[in-house]
């Protein structure tokens, strides 16, 4: 039993047939190529397999691919705009928010999210935004510093 | 890749009790937080699923004239703690449904997921029990309107009959108007954690020094959430002081049926339902106007 989807990823119209079965982790990853999207703990307890569905951070490793019919899904590849990293992304790397990297594609998108939604943030909130991804490698400082800065105007 | 046998979409509550009474093997799914994460770890080797997402008329919480507040089953944790009708009104859910997961989980999991999944550490609902909150349960024959309390049955059983699903919450305006509340879930991470123990309570007041009552609704102190009914009645009417929110929490502790599981023994969440229900006590009582205590 297949079902037929289509979404867009990243602004590029897709049409595929998915099995039930299948997470939209798995779709992006293996038959898209986006491997930006990591596969973490694969139970949305990690963080790292996040990706932007119609702008809402959404763990992709417990969201089935039949869900996407019809969503615009944002990954990693898609923040760049034109080879120029976005200002959360610079903001990552001037704060050197990253060690491994694993975990970067999902904390840059939620990040994105935020910054998009326009709103301030306190310290703490900023903590509690970010707290469903997990960094095993620098410890959160300067991931939020970094988010800090991609927030400041 | 989950192991998803079958796959059925409903668009209307109408469709999905019919599918249901037709494919009584299905397994109900929403957000997916709790049924793909029992999948994954082969606690349901495989399923049929009958998915909810796309019934519109279940995702929105609305507060009709009379004050009537009622929650569709697929509302997520993020709308629950964004609402400004459950802030408003309801404050003790909204800080509940911040306490669940973290944000990712709180964009997908819905407050039905939560109810019908059974948990002793379901978040929202201590702050339902102690709300008095009303489930509406459909079939293909028709609805009923259970309280929550007749709702949990034990770890993981729930009130729901054969082909039955939880299309909304429902919180009555004599239940929060003039109530104050406070929700305080305790657990080792601050994030993306299961409470060890969770505290909710409302309260009215009579005049800024007396209680008219109270009502603490527990999590994870027993099989199912549950209400201290007995420290209720004590606090009835009772001077508030220092002295009696301690007595009522003293109290409290006699209606849990505590375990001691790896996350804690059973003294220790004894032990948190004393010091946690006198310390939401004390905001509770600030925020229905009452006065400040040491």
């Amino acid at each position: 039993m297949t079902k037929k989807i289509a979404f867009e990823v990243n602004g590029k119209k897709v049409e595929l047939e998915v099995q039930p079965g299948e997470t939209l982790l798995e779709v992006l990853r293996y038959r898209l190529h986006y491997t930006g999207v990591k596969k973490g703990c694969a139970v949305g307890e990690c963080g790292a397999c996040t990706v932007l569905i119609d702008g809402t951070p959404t763990n992709s490793c417990i969201y089935l691919a039949v869900w996407a019919d019809g969503k615009e899904i944002r990954t990693i590849e898609g923040v760049a705009k034109d080879g120029e990293l976005s200002k959360v992304q610079k903001s990552f790397v001037e704060e050197g928010a990253i060690q491994c990297g694993f975990c970067t594609p999902g904390f840059v998108l939620t990040a994105t999210a935020m910054v998009e939604s326009g709103k301030k943030y306190s310290r703490e909130e900023i903590k509690r935004e970010l707290s469903g991804h997990l960094c095993r490698c620098t410890g959160y400082q300067k991931i939020i510093k970094a988010v800090e800065k991609s927030l400041q105007d | 890749m989950y192991n998803i046998e079958k796959y059925y979409e409903a668009s209307t509550v109408r469709e999905a009790v019919q599918l249901l009474a037709d494919n009584p093997d299905l397994l109900v799914i929403a957000g997916g937080t709790d049924v793909l994460i029992k999948m994954h770890g082969g606690k349901i080797e495989k399923a049929g699923l009958l998915s909810l997402r796309k019934v519109k008329s279940l995702e929105a919480i609305e507060k009709s004239p009379d004050g009537l507040i009622s929650i569709g089953s697929l509302v997520t944790f993020t709308q629950l703690a964004n609402d400004p009708v459950i802030k408003d009104n309801i404050p003790a859910l909204a800080e509940a449904s911040l306490s669940m997961g973290g944000p990712q989980i709180r964009n997908m999991a819905t407050i039905g997921g939560n109810l019908c999944n059974g948990v002793p550490s379901a978040d929202s609902a201590p702050a339902l029990f102690a709300l008095d909150a009303q489930l509406r349960l459909q079939d293909k024959e028709g609805e009923r309107v259970i309280p929550i309390q007749e709702f949990f049955l034990g770890p993981g059983k729930v009130a729901l009959k054969q082909g039955e699903i939880l299309t909304e919450i429902l919180v009555s305006p004599e239940n929060y108007n003039g109530y104050g509340g406070h929700y305080i879930k305790f657990s080792m991470r601050k994030a993306m954690d299961i409470a060890t123990l969770g505290v909710a309570v409302v309260c009215k007041l009579k005049d800024k020094g007396t209680f008219d009552n109270v009502r603490i609704g527990l999590g994870v102190a027993g099989p199912t959430p549950l209400r201290c009914r007995e420290a209720e009645e004590y606090a009835r009417e009772k001077a508030i002081s220092s002295q009696t929110l301690k007595e009522i929490a003293r109290i409290a502790v006699k209606s849990t049926k505590a375990r001691s599981s790896w996350r804690a023994s059973k003294e220790y969440r004894e032990h948190l339902v004393e010091e946690l229900t006198w310390r939401a006590l004390k905001i509770a009582v600030g925020r229905a106007g009452g006065v400040e205590i040491d």
